[in-house]
């Protein structure tokens, strides 16, 4: 049962925005398939919703956006409680590398699998402590604060990995990039991230996690007062968050097999932040939209599988994915939307 | 609805709209689910002080919203000087000669007084500041107002009341013609606010228009020429202040005859020895804020806090609280001694605490009317035993229903409120957690007749439960109505303890006033 039909309306209106994007996208994807003379129409070969099956499982473009998306969602089911509780952990790119360095050297030097992808997430989760910390009991910025890991981080990544690039060859941690369950046909990737979204959605909603959170969010003085352990809510929320860039951090490896301290996670902070964002949850903190969260990460998948699918290279992708991104926050914005009804109803 | 009114008839002014310096003419504004005003029409004459009264959610807010810019109307129009104008911002209508002071004092508290003042309208020269210059005019606009003060110092440093003097300066600094004050004295002295008065009336005879929006009739029948009242979104009428008895006016607000507040309860008899007060602090004190201090109060008995804004009233609730860690001292509720400093602690003891500033450190403004009634009771479960949502919903319901908690459902962000009602979904949270001590900071601050005479029932009843009370309140009626003991704080510390007859307002307004050196107690 959801905490209120109100609550439902609300975040489904916000939810719709990164729907209507990969929408927009899609269908821009599928007007150049069609009508370009000679192109591959519709579903043919080398167009955008072209499936084949290779190996037994489905591959294509629609495909590539669930997969490797699926890394974007992880990320921002961790991004969106640290932001709903008025924070900003800008660390989760480095403490992916971080991770992937841990579970690919740790590998290489003939630890179990096991082991080594709960070394990974461990050492993720003591990275999300170590923000808890900062922001919490010392009481720096959350900009701040996890800034020093966000630099730090990627040297810590190459200490690990002696500055060097690891390959390594462990069918147990492939598997989580590039595994597909027999009984299921599906990336293993994305089948951790409904997982990992239904657990977070099923833990904030169903205890009252979720209440506590978006009233440390709302204010944090006033929850205080009430009794909220706001400083315990709000340090979870970076160690969790560390966690979820540990996961993605290890997919990251598995999918080229091997951990990259320079490349792995760069930039990805900015992409969570704004999967988050897009999605609903105000920067102001508050409200919190998990949804929201979850499906604006695919539209940053959807944005960057349509520039290869159309060929742009990416040296110069950024500015036509700025744009989009540019699109859907004015659309989103309740300023634009405020300014459209006064349009349609006028006074 | 019979309209109560039989003494008083409206005052039918036809042709002042014409003559009027402001004038609105059926106005309509709409808000999700409710008509925050209906066809009102509202006159301003230049050089006149015009009080607008009414309840919460009258719509005293929203027409001042209408005139200063900030909430476009769904229908009618505004004049100036007969010219319909339709200011879209603050800014606008402050370019047309309207200013506007709110009542939360909206200063930026790093920045100087002379910043403040002339923010956005800076002297410069070749695109720079001139500091002196700047300086010189704020300055000469406090003045205006009979104040000196060091203009270089962050306007923070300086009291409320400071405060508020500055943004009327800032208000006038920008030649207004209408000058809007609304609840500017809910946080004045009464010495504060005969200057404040002084100063209205100075500009008055200047001829600007000026709308007081108050809640504290004396201060409307001291200084108001024309009283126009609104009820329920909807103009009830305008009168002279000498045709409006006191009496009238709030039948004309509420739309009821008002009872009196019950009378003063019994104090309990006193026996100290042996007994266990439901809260007891011992030489509590905090450096800078509260000297050592000693407060007992027993289930069933309301003490009651007062003295001056700054005297330490509010810092012994906090610490009482626990919002507030205590340097020396310690408290005790039904025995038990509390942890130092944890609100936890307090709040799994049974003890309730509602801030003076209910929107800063009360409620969380956007989650709604039940997330907010049920936060304090969730907090103490943790958030492993969740209440059910069909419990918390019969919890909202039943406090919305008991507390009369106006409101367009459960559902609704608490910050769309009126002040009254968000005082009440307050106490809702913490009656909620059954409390055996509840500590009230102005409960009834910024609230309207009416429903403050709901809350004062509402805490009597409270105390009839057994619960102990503390309450502060800088209307003094209204502590000698509901204390049967009160406390006075001055400078930080308690100068005596009231009991009996003793409780009632020219004493406690005396020892007040003292000078320090005397005080002694009775």
């Amino acid at each position: 049962m959801t905490a209120s039909p109100a609550r439902l309306t609300t975040h489904t209106n916000a939810a719709l925005w990164p729907v209507v994007g990969m929408a927009l996208l899609v269908i821009t994807n599928v007007l150049f398939d069609t009508l370009r003379a000679g192109g591959p129409g519709l579903f043919g070969a080398g167009a955008f919703l072209h499936v084949s099956v290779r190996d037994g499982v489905p591959a294509g473009a629609t495909i590539d956006v669930l997969n490797y998306g699926a890394t974007f969602v992880i990320l921002a089911m961790g991004m969106a409680p640290v932001i709903a509780a008025r924070g900003v952990d800008l660390s989760v790119g480095s403490i992916m590398a971080i991770s992937g360095a841990v579970a690919a050297t740790m590998s290489v030097n003939g630890h179990a699998s096991a082991v080594s992808i709960a070394a990974a997430l461990g050492v993720a989760a003591l990275c999300g402590l170590w923000n808890a910390i900062l922001v919490s009991v010392l009481g720096l910025q959350p900009f701040v604060a996890t800034l020093v890991l966000m630099v730090a981080g990627r040297g810590v990544a190459q200490m690990i990995t002696q500055s060097h690039i690891v390959t390594f060859h462990d069918a147990a941690i492939e598997y989580i990039g590039l595994g597909r369950p027999t009984w299921l046909p599906l990336p293993v990737p994305l089948l951790l991230a409904i997982t990992l979204f239904a657990g977070t959605a099923l833990v904030i909603r169903r205890t009252a996690l979720g209440l506590l959170l978006e009233a440390v969010g709302g204010n944090p003085e006033a929850s205080r007062l009430a009794g909220v352990r706001s400083r315990l809510i709000i340090a979870g929320t970076y160690v969790f968050s560390g966690v979820c860039a540990g996961l993605a951090g290890l997919i990251a490896a598995a999918n080229i097999k091997a951990a990259d301290p320079f490349h792995a996670g760069q930039n990805q902070e900015l992409a969570a932040i704004f999967a988050v964002v897009v999605g609903g949850t105000s920067l102001a903190g508050g409200r919190m939209n998990l949804l929201g969260a979850a499906l604006g990460g695919l539209l940053m998948q959807c944005l960057i599988t349509t520039m290869y699918a159309r060929n742009i290279g990416s040296d110069v992708a950024p500015l036509p994915q700025a744009l989009v991104i540019l699109g859907v926050c004015i659309a989103g914005s309740p300023r634009a939307r405020q300014w459209l009804r006064a349009r349609r109803m006028p006074a | 609805m019979p309209d109560a009114i039989t003494h008083a008839r409206p005052n039918p002014h036809q042709a002042e709209a014409s003559a009027a310096l402001l004038a609105a003419e059926a106005l309509i504004v709409d808000y999700p689910g409710v008509r925050a005003l209906d066809r009102v029409d509202f006159a301003l004459l230049a050089g006149e002080i015009h009080a607008l009264m009414g309840e919460n959610g009258a719509g005293k807010s929203t027409l001042v919203k209408v005139l200063s810019g900030l909430q476009r109307p769904g229908a009618g129009t505004v004049r100036l000087c007969g010219r319909v104008i339709r200011p879209a911002s603050p800014r606008e209508a402050q370019a047309q000669g309207i200013s506007t002071v709110y009542q939360e004092v909206d200063v930026l508290p790093l920045m100087s007084v002379a910043d403040n003042i002339c923010l956005g309208r800076q002297a410069k020269r070749a695109g720079f500041i001139r500091h002196s210059e700047v300086r010189r005019r704020a300055v000469a606009a406090l003045a205006r107002l009979d104040i000196t003060l060091d203009v270089t110092r962050s306007l923070g440093e300086y009291p409320i009341a400071i405060q508020q003097m500055v943004s009327i300066a800032r208000a006038l600094d920008i030649d207004a013609r209408v000058l809007i004050l609304d609840e500017p004295t809910s946080s004045l002295d009464a010495g504060e606010a005969r200057d404040l008065f002084r100063v209205m009336r100075k500009l008055r005879d200047q001829g600007i228009g000026i709308v007081f929006v108050s809640h504290f009739l004396e201060h409307v029948y001291e200084i108001a020429d024309r009283i126009s009242v609104l009820r329920n979104g909807a103009k009830v009428g305008v009168w002279t202040k000498a045709d409006l008895p006191k009496a009238s006016l709030i039948e004309a607000m509420t739309g009821r005859v008002i009872h009196h507040a019950p009378a003063r309860p019994a104090t309990a008899a006193r026996t100290d020895s042996g007994t266990t007060f439901a809260i007891e602090a011992t030489g509590i004190g905090r450096r800078r804020s509260l000297s050592a201090t000693n407060l007992r109060v027993r289930a069933g008995e309301s003490v009651g806090l007062a003295g001056l804004l700054g005297s330490g009233r509010t810092e012994l609730a906090r610490l009482l609280f626990g919002a507030d860690t205590p340097d020396e001292g310690g408290v005790r509720v039904n025995g038990k001694e509390l942890v130092r400093g944890s609100v936890r602690d307090a709040i799994r003891r049974g003890v309730a605490f509602t801030p003076e500033d209910r929107k800063a450190m009360g409620l969380i403004l956007e989650l709604s009317v039940r997330e907010n009634i049920v936060l304090a009771l969730q907090a103490r479960r943790g958030s492993l035993r969740p209440i059910a949502p069909a419990e918390q919903r019969r919890l909202a319901t039943h406090y919305i229903e008991a507390l009369g908690i106006k409101t367009p459902g459960a559902e609704t962000p608490v910050g769309s409120l009126s002040g009254g009602n968000q005082q009440k979904v307050l106490l809702a949270r913490w009656l909620a957690t059954s409390p055996a001590v509840l500590i009230l900071d102005e409960p009834t601050r910024g609230i309207d007749v009416g429903a403050r005479a709901e809350i004062e029932a509402l805490i009597e009843s409270l105390r009839g439960q057994g619960l102990a009370i503390v309450l502060i309140s800088s209307e003094l009626d209204e502590l000698v109505r509901a204390c049967g003991r009160v406390v006075v704080l001055r400078d930080r510390r308690v100068v005596t303890e009231l009991e009996g007859d003793l409780v009632n307002e020219s004493t406690i307004l005396s020892i007040i006033a003292a000078p320090a050196s005397e005080g002694a107690t009775p």
